[in-house]
């Protein structure tokens, strides 16, 4: 407990934060969001037209079941090892992107497809009927609609990915893991507790603004009616633990 | 293929250690979870604070998370139970919701009859709501398993064996063949548990085979296996 | 606004067959009504008006023009539709939902809402509820969001899928003669369909029977149907010859007043017989033992 508050105090130093023969925490924390960032750019540009389509048009839900199946057995340390190895990548930083992105895409996808799916199907149906496009039941009904899920999903893929990005610094890449590291590698404990406190207060801090995000997603009109939906959709997702991404990384 | 032939043995024990560090977690999770998740399901109270507490702790990063539990409970930094502790807490986290929601399938009016008939309160719970319980718990324990097995390589980066050796050695040596040795090793590994769970609860769960089959073996999984993504 | 249907047929891909060599004429300004119990085809039927159903076979006009030349979206936006659980988008306020259709064919904002606010008004609506989502209504106001919804471009043709079947008996009532109301002001060409066949004599100026595959049993007006029905299946199906329908007078209400009873026994309500003789409507037959419709007052050879 000592060691704890001893991390504490050095997470608390300013001199720690500061750049000095190695990147200080300040360089770290924006190195692990920058690759946070980057790599939910590129897992939501491909997930999310991707759930959507899916969602749409019900094709291709298969792909999306045993897609994140394979995602929750594939060891991320495994993956992040092979694509660092056998990839040689220009720019560089897109070396923790790519394994990062193919795990963040799963849960955005699950969830932005679970999302679209789980509208009211008599709802797309009245806007079909009323002489809706096609692009504007999916604008204007479906997405709206779905959209605490696909924020839910996104909310799964971000966490995950924060956790994760950790990991890069075994491969060179500045992340909070430089502190971490340093325990088991050079038995640095008091750096080691200090990362591996300001990372999970960095993943806790990041779950409760998406908390906050994926209530005020749900659309006015059914936010009342929110919580049933909520109910409803995990009598559906039965074993679901809902908030959590099961696939995880670091 | 050659490397993979001339260091058999030493896969072999590394998969085994794996099988020790996985195993334990996945087996606490589901005598721990059992209980409070029938208490999650019969109070709303119990079950507000016990999923949110399972949120919170399922929000740890694992490496942090495997690096803090020496600090908190005192263990050395190398001991193998850190490991076991963090993932025995994240199986919990998942394994609890799963257990509250099986629970509470279990219809009121199966229940009422078995209270009418008689079943003293322990009897109720062995004989007709456990069993009744059984596929969704089932399909819970078979997404813990497969998480604990690919999350059980982490421990490799605070220094206790598993076969995310491979992963971290094949890095250090810049040898891919080894690291994808690897990752077929722990697909493989969380097959054979998935296999077995499964082949367990055909055994245990007769009924839910020939009367729902189709139904509780679809449903159950599949759809646990999309919203384990979704928030 | 006359429709056509012409030996329309339509088998989903799945193999069923909904309809089978269906025609109908549905005459302008004029309320239709389809009924038939379940799987009758009725709701694939009035889907294909609007093209949210292709027939398999066979053509659909309005007013002579063969809708499968007409893109659907277009041909969607100037019919209105209501449909059962009203289908209201729970995300939209009450105001926005009556606006969505003018709004996409590109009226501006502010004059849809107004427009809106007049169609509350005249399907019974309080304007205050304008700015309610549709979860904090009761069902039979959201219904009446629902036709108010399928007025807002003030279409020819107004198709209802069984709109007040999810609300309770006397909210029911209410909504049905508010449309009769309606109806009398707007007189548009109203395609309805329903499993009660009150609602449809109530309603239905011109009421279709279905039975499975879209085979018609018996078209006609209500009076048309009950007096003579086609067959046994339309005598079954409209239970002329049991239940509520069947009245048989009974003496023993004072004065000129005769009871009627219905095959329960129970007692249905009085006709005037001055000296214990029935007066009809129409010419001729004989006075003694016959039965009453009573939902038409329209007495009917027993």
């Amino acid at each position: 407990m000592i060691l704890l508050l001893q991390g504490v105090a050095w997470l608390l130093d300013p001199a720690n934060w500061a750049d000095s023969a190695t990147p200080g925490l300040l360089s770290q924390l924006l190195g692990q969001l920058g690759i946070t960032l980057a790599s939910i750019v590129v897992a939501v540009v491909v997930a999310v037209p991707l759930g959507v389509l899916i969602g749409h048009t019900g094709r291709g839900r298969l792909v999306a079941i045993v897609a994140s199946n394979a995602a929750r057995a594939l060891p991320t340390l495994g993956l992040f090892s092979v694509v660092v190895i056998a990839l040689t990548l220009d720019p560089q930083w897109l070396a923790p992107v790519i394994p990062l992105a193919l795990l963040g895409i799963p849960p955005l996808l699950a969830g932005t497809y679970a999302g679209i799916e789980a509208v009211d199907g008599q709802v797309v149906d009245a806007a079909r009927a009323m002489g809706m496009t096609e692009w504007q039941v999916l604008l204007r009904v479906e997405i709206p609609l779905g959209a605490p899920l696909i924020v839910g999903g996104l909310r799964a893929a971000v966490l995950q990915t924060v956790a994760t990005a950790t990991l890069a610094s075994f491969y060179g890449f500045t992340t909070i893991g430089n502190s971490i590291l340093l325990g088991p590698d050079s038995n640095q404990y008091i750096p080691m507790i200090g990362g591996s406190l300001l990372v999970t207060v960095l993943a806790l801090a990041i779950d409760g603004l998406f908390a906050l995000l994926q209530r005020s997603s749900a659309p006015r009109g059914v936010s009342r009616g929110a919580r049933r939906t909520t109910n409803a959709a995990r009598g559906r997702f039965i074993t679901s633990p809902a908030g959590t991404p099961i696939s995880r990384g670091n | 293929m050659d490397w993979v032939w001339s260091h058999a043995g030493d896969l072999w024990s590394l998969v085994l250690t794996h099988v020790g560090l996985s195993v334990p977690p996945i087996v606490l999770g589901f005598v721990i979870s059992v209980p409070l998740g029938y208490w999650a399901s019969r109070s709303a109270a119990a079950r507000a604070v016990l999923l949110t507490l399972g949120n919170v702790l399922y929000t740890i990063p694992s490496l942090a998370f495997i690096l803090l539990v020496p600090v908190v409970l005192g263990f050395a930094l190398l001991d193998a139970k850190n490991v076991l502790v963090a993932l025995t807490v994240y199986a919990i986290a998942i394994m609890v919701r799963s257990a509250a929601d099986a629970f509470a399938s279990v219809s009121a009016s199966v229940r009422e009859s078995a209270v009418a008939q008689g079943f003293s309160p322990a009897q109720r719970f062995l004989r007709v709501e456990l069993p009744l319980a059984g596929p969704v718990l089932l399909a819970g324990v078979r997404v813990v398993s497969v998480s604990t097995v690919s999350l059980a390589t982490i421990g490799s980066l605070a220094g206790i064996d598993s076969l995310g050796n491979l992963f971290t050695d094949g890095f250090q040596r810049d040898f891919a063949v080894e690291i994808i040795t690897g990752i077929v090793l722990v697909l493989a590994l969380a097959a054979v548990f998935d296999v077995v769970l499964s082949l367990v609860g055909r055994l245990l769960l007769p009924w839910s085979r020939r009367t729902g089959r189709g139904r509780v073996r679809r449903s159950a999984p599949a759809a646990a296996s999309v919203s384990e993504q979704v928030a | 606004m006359a429709i056509e249907f012409r030996h329309v047929s339509k088998t989903f891909p799945d193999g069923t067959t909904a309809v089978e060599d269906f025609s109908l004429s549905i005459p302008s300004h004029e309320t239709t009504v389809l009924v038939g119990s379940s799987g009758c085809g009725k709701t694939t039927l009035l889907r294909m008006i609007n093209r949210m159903v292709d027939p398999s076979s066979g053509s659909i006009l309005i007013d002579g023009e063969d809708i499968s030349g007409i893109p659907p979206v277009g041909l969607r936006r100037r019919i209105g539709y209501v449909m059962q659980n009203s289908g209201l988008l729970p995300h939209r306020t009450v105001a926005d939902n009556v606006a969505t259709v003018p709004m996409l064919t590109g009226v501006p904002k502010r004059k849809a809402r107004e427009d809106a606010l007049a169609l509350l008004d005249r399907v019974g609506l309080d304007r205050g509820l304008a700015k309610r989502y549709p979860a904090q209504l009761s069902g039979g106001q959201q219904q009446r969001v629902g036709v108010a919804r399928g007025l807002a471009v003030d279409p020819n043709i107004l198709l209802m899928d069984e709109p007040f079947g999810a609300v309770d008996p006397i909210v029911r009532d209410e909504l049905q003669q508010e449309l009769l109301r309606l109806q009398g002001s707007l007189g548009k060409t109203v395609v309805f369909v329903t499993h009660d066949i009150d609602e449809a004599f109530l309603l239905g100026n011109q009421v279709v029977i279905l039975q499975r595959g879209g085979r018609v049993a018996q078209v006609g007006s209500p009076k048309e149907i009950l007096a003579n029905p086609a067959n046994d299946f339309v005598a079954d199906f409209i239970g002329a010859k049991r239940g509520k329908r069947r009245l048989t007078a009974e003496a023993g209400a004072s004065g000129d007043e005769v009871l009627l009873v219905d095959a329960a026994g129970y007692a249905a309500g009085v006709i005037t017989a001055p000296g214990g003789r029935l007066e009809l409507a129409t010419a001729g037959s004989s006075p003694k033992s016959r039965s009453v419709s009573n939902k038409t007052d329209q007495a009917g050879d027993a």
